[in-house]
């Protein structure tokens, strides 16, 4: 089991076989790690903002930096007007951080690294956008898919391959997180594989390059929510401001 | 030949996967739908409490404190501006002062410099006045002398040379035609005595 690099994507069932109706909602090892993330986010924020003081402890600056730096970059890429989907977007960012962070921990689960969850989380800010979008504008955010200043021949194609990329983002938002969590993850399996089968002589190399996939792989954690969330932001900001 | 390693690691890898791919259950256990229903459902679960607490109680409270410091900021910002202004009043009376009292202290200065020369002047002029007066006394008194000069020389003159003729002739000579001999020669020589 140990060998396949695959088998820490299982998952399995923790306790006893949950059912409603025809569904298995049974706690999984994938649960038991959201469930950490959430408790450790909420404990850190809950912790950062007890005391105001005007010089912050550690654990304040912490969360006072998080706080400023993701209201920036809503600011900055979807303007003023998504102010009300801050709160959702913080708990986004820094859901999708968390489990990839508790990834990077041996023998820990990677929540993120489940195409059904990042799929869950694209599909629900695909539809969200959507919906806002329509009660903005009405019909009109469908001149989101007619940019404007386009040759009227060319029309009827772009406005199809405008349509294919917004149906897209969807997928193209779950995919990259997902696939990026789970290569990460497989490299850094298969060098400690490597590590054990060449042994005292030969494992250095696959050694080395495990710590070396370990630092990258803490940074693509990061990166990758820090493109979750922005993605999410532009998506908002193409909702909130129509002008293609 | 590290990189031999390297690239031999990398097929070896992709084997290994192979190998795990066939080897168990078939591919990757995120495409197994078994638990797709439970991970929907925590992830609802526990995002949406995350999201509820997060939204409702902590996020509000850390924009709270971060508005609550920016504003004490600003007003300590505010005071010190105010009391650096005060300072600054502080010390331009403070040089102002300085620079009067430097003044005043000039003007004293400069009076009593004024009031000692004034002094020193009319002293002067008084002592001036004296000393002038006391020339002017002198001067007469030497013009007065000089005046008498020459008739007491001629009074001696004639008198000693009417005794000298009495003594050496033994007779009378009359006293007026000695004083006419004088004269004539005091006032020939008057010019090489006197010099006027």
């Amino acid at each position: 089991m140990a060998a396949n690099p695959m088998s820490q994507f299982d998952v399995y069932r923790i306790g006893p076989e949950i059912k409603v109706g025809a569904f298995d909602i049974s706690f999984t090892n994938a649960s038991l790690f959201m469930i950490l993330s959430t408790v450790s986010i909420l404990l850190i924020f809950n912790l950062g903002s007890k005391k105001n003081s005007i010089l912050p402890n550690k654990i304040q600056l912490l969360a006072e930096l998080s706080y400023t730096f993701i209201s920036k970059m809503i600011s900055d890429t979807a303007g003023s007007k998504a102010k009300p989907y801050f709160a959702f977007i913080f708990s986004l960012f820094m859901f999708v951080l968390f489990c990839n962070m508790f990834g990077m921990i041996p023998y820990t689960f990677t929540v993120t690294s489940h195409i059904i969850v990042t799929f869950v989380l694209a599909a629900f800010i695909f539809i969200g956008v959507t919906v806002i979008g329509f009660i903005k504008h009405g019909f009109g955010y469908l001149k989101l898919f007619v940019p404007s200043g386009v040759p009227a021949v060319l029309l009827p194609l772009i406005v199809v391959i405008e349509i294919i990329s917004y149906l897209s983002r969807p997928i193209s938002l779950s995919v990259r997180l997902f696939a990026n969590m789970m290569a990460g993850h497989t490299m850094m399996k298969v060098f400690g594989g490597f590590v054990i089968s060449l042994g005292i002589v030969g494992g250095w190399l696959p050694l080395s390059f495990s710590v070396a996939l370990t630092g990258l792989e803490i940074l693509v954690a990061f990166l990758q929510a820090y493109v979750f969330a922005i993605l999410t932001c532009i998506y908002l900001n193409d909702a909130l401001n129509l002008h293609h | 030949m590290v990189k031999k390693i390297y690239f031999q690691s990398i097929f070896f890898s992709f084997f290994f996967i192979k190998e795990a791919f066939t080897a168990e259950s078939g591919g990757m256990p995120q495409l197994n739908p078994e638990f797709w229903v439970s991970q929907i459902f925590w992830l609802i679960l526990t995002f949406g409490i995350m999201y509820l607490v997060l939204s409702k109680l902590i996020l509000p409270k850390i924009s709270n404190n971060l508005e609550s410091r920016k504003s004490q900021i600003l007003e300590n910002i505010e005071a010190a501006e105010k009391q650096r202004e005060d300072s600054d009043a502080k010390l331009k009376e403070y040089d102002e002062i300085i620079s009067k009292s430097k003044l005043e202290a000039n003007s004293i200065f400069n009076q009593a410099r004024e009031k000692v020369l004034k002094d020193i002047g009319a002293k002067r002029e008084v002592l001036d006045k004296q000393i002038d007066n006391e020339i002017a006394e002198a001067e007469k008194e030497i013009d007065a002398l000089r005046k008498n000069a020459p008739d007491k020389i001629n009074k001696i003159a004639i008198e000693t040379s009417s005794e000298l003729l009495q003594k050496l002739i033994g007779a009378e000579v009359n006293n007026s035609s000695i004083s006419a001999i004088v004269d004539d020669l005091s006032k020939r020589n008057g010019d090489k005595y006197y010099g006027n």
